[in-house]
């Protein structure tokens, strides 16, 4: 008997299998759970027109107020899971209640990382929720320097939209060049002269070593012993699973809750979003992955699945796809690429910061790269997805 | 069932173009069309996706 799903985190993976189990029919108990007093809403413009002043933070929001009537949830913010018990079907809250269910699915996502051993203080700050970005972006107003920690995508996005703002920006990035596990060295070395064309003092294969300063920053400490003063600092050093809850449940958590194919973590219970470890058909591999799409489609294939039950289930199957806009640039990826896979550029150049990349693994096409070249990424992204051969892709024979 | 973009707020990402090839293209001019207005209910599954998996929610279907 189907009467009760709860899902527990508010976030995009979280509203997306609500609507996804109500278009699909569902029309007994739902209740959403959210640690953040905030209704759901949207990350990416965080970083970008939140930050520069472009979006009052309310823009972020996914639905109105009354956009939740026709959804009918019991939707309760503000309020944290504390523990899950399978047996018993329930889980607790932080406020002392509980939600019982018949199918869970968990969304509770990630936090920021901080600094190990640095004391929390003014002006030392992190992007990941609104709250987070409405005191960053009040910190700005007041702060001519900032120096960011990290050039991942939060950290270089945070860095391009404080250089729309006018503010000296020093980036400090361990890694030689930039995203190059990621990218390769080739399009990291783009980005970081993009980067430093548009101001930012980017000092890369140095580590912070200290946060300068005692009830508010002053700067940071870094590596190669020079010291960067700053009004205020951001860490952007990547994010943990909030698993923390599940510890003792019986869920396998191995950074992330591991899945099946399907989504499903333990029977009737469902992961999803930047929480999950689910088997990726596509890839056949079980990452954690942290972008938007990702959520969107995992939060419908779990929400599919938790209907139809384990014997009607779908594994899921999805060509990673993820953005970063910086600058009058956006740079779309799609795929899987490894840190030894031969790029190719197909067409435009790394001097105009225009361009398609292929990734190359043996005779497949794993990955396409584009910067501000969204039809090729279209055309490729089929290609890719059919596990095109890389010699049929470069000659134009390749048929999606 | 009518499909409505909002162009001041599509972002080009495209994936519309994978999940609705019938109903939506970006052009040699770089620009979003939409390629049938009011598609037919055997492309709703497609058009849904497509609405789904818009990252700054352009798309939307009127009925």
């Amino acid at each position: 008997m189907l009467r009760r799903i709860a899902i527990i985190g508010a976030s995009l993976a979280g509203l997306r299998a609500a609507e996804a189990l109500r278009a699909r029919g569902f029309d007994g108990e739902l209740t959403l759970i959210g640690d953040e007093p905030h209704r759901p809403y949207d990350r990416p413009p965080l970083s970008k027109q939140v930050l520069q002043g472009v979006w009052e933070p309310e823009q972020t929001l996914f639905r109105r107020k009354d956009g939740y009537d026709a959804l009918a949830l019991d939707m309760r913010l503000g309020v944290r899971a504390l523990s899950l018990d399978l047996r018993a079907r329930r889980v607790t809250l932080a406020d002392g209640t509980f939600t019982d269910y018949d199918r869970l699915i968990i969304a509770t996502g990630a936090r920021v990382r901080t600094l190990p051993s640095i004391a929390p203080r003014t002006g030392l700050l992190a992007l990941r929720g609104l709250d987070d970005a409405i005191v960053l972006r009040r910190a700005l107003m007041d702060a001519p320097r900032v120096a960011v920690v990290g050039a991942g995508f939060i950290g270089l996005e945070v860095a391009a939209s404080c250089r729309a703002r006018g503010l000296s920006v020093t980036v400090i990035e361990p890694l030689p060049v930039p995203f190059s596990p990621i990218f390769g060295r080739t399009f990291g070395e783009m980005i970081a002269a993009m980067h430093r064309d548009h101001g930012v003092d980017l000092r890369t294969g140095v580590a912070v070593t200290d946060v300068v300063g005692d009830s508010r920053v002053a700067g940071v400490a870094i590596s190669d012993g020079s010291r960067i003063d700053a009004d205020v600092v951001v860490v952007g050093i990547g994010v943990t699973p909030n698993t923390e809850w599940l510890e003792g449940s019986g869920l396998t958590l191995d950074n992330g809750i591991v899945c099946s194919g399907s989504g499903e973590a333990a029977p009737d219970v469902y992961a999803a979003g930047d929480v999950a470890r689910i088997a990726n058909r596509w890839h056949g591999d079980s990452p954690r992955i942290e972008h938007w799409t990702n959520a969107v489609e995992q939060a419908v294939c779990v929400a599919e699945n938790a209907l139809a039950g384990p014997e009607a289930c779908t594994s899921f199957s999805s060509v990673p796809y993820f953005w970063s806009d910086q600058y009058d640039r956006k740079i779309q990826f799609i795929g899987r690429a490894r840190p030894h896979d031969e790029m190719v550029i197909v067409d435009g150049s790394l001097e105009d910061r225009r361009l398609t990349a292929l990734y190359r693994r043996g005779d497949r096409v794993v990955a396409c790269l584009a910067v501000n070249q969204p039809r090729a990424l279209i055309k490729y992204r089929k290609l890719i997805a059919a596990g095109a051969s890389w010699g049929a892709v470069l000659s134009g024979t390749a048929v999606a | 069932m009518k499909v409505v973009v909002d162009l001041n707020i599509c972002d080009l990402h495209g994936l519309c173009v994978e999940s609705a090839p019938e109903v939506f293209e970006i052009g040699d001019d770089g620009a979003l069309h939409i390629l049938n207005e009011a598609p037919p209910e055997s492309l709703r599954a497609k058009v849904a996706a497509a609405v789904r998996e818009c990252p700054t929610g352009a798309i939307s279907i009127e009925e």
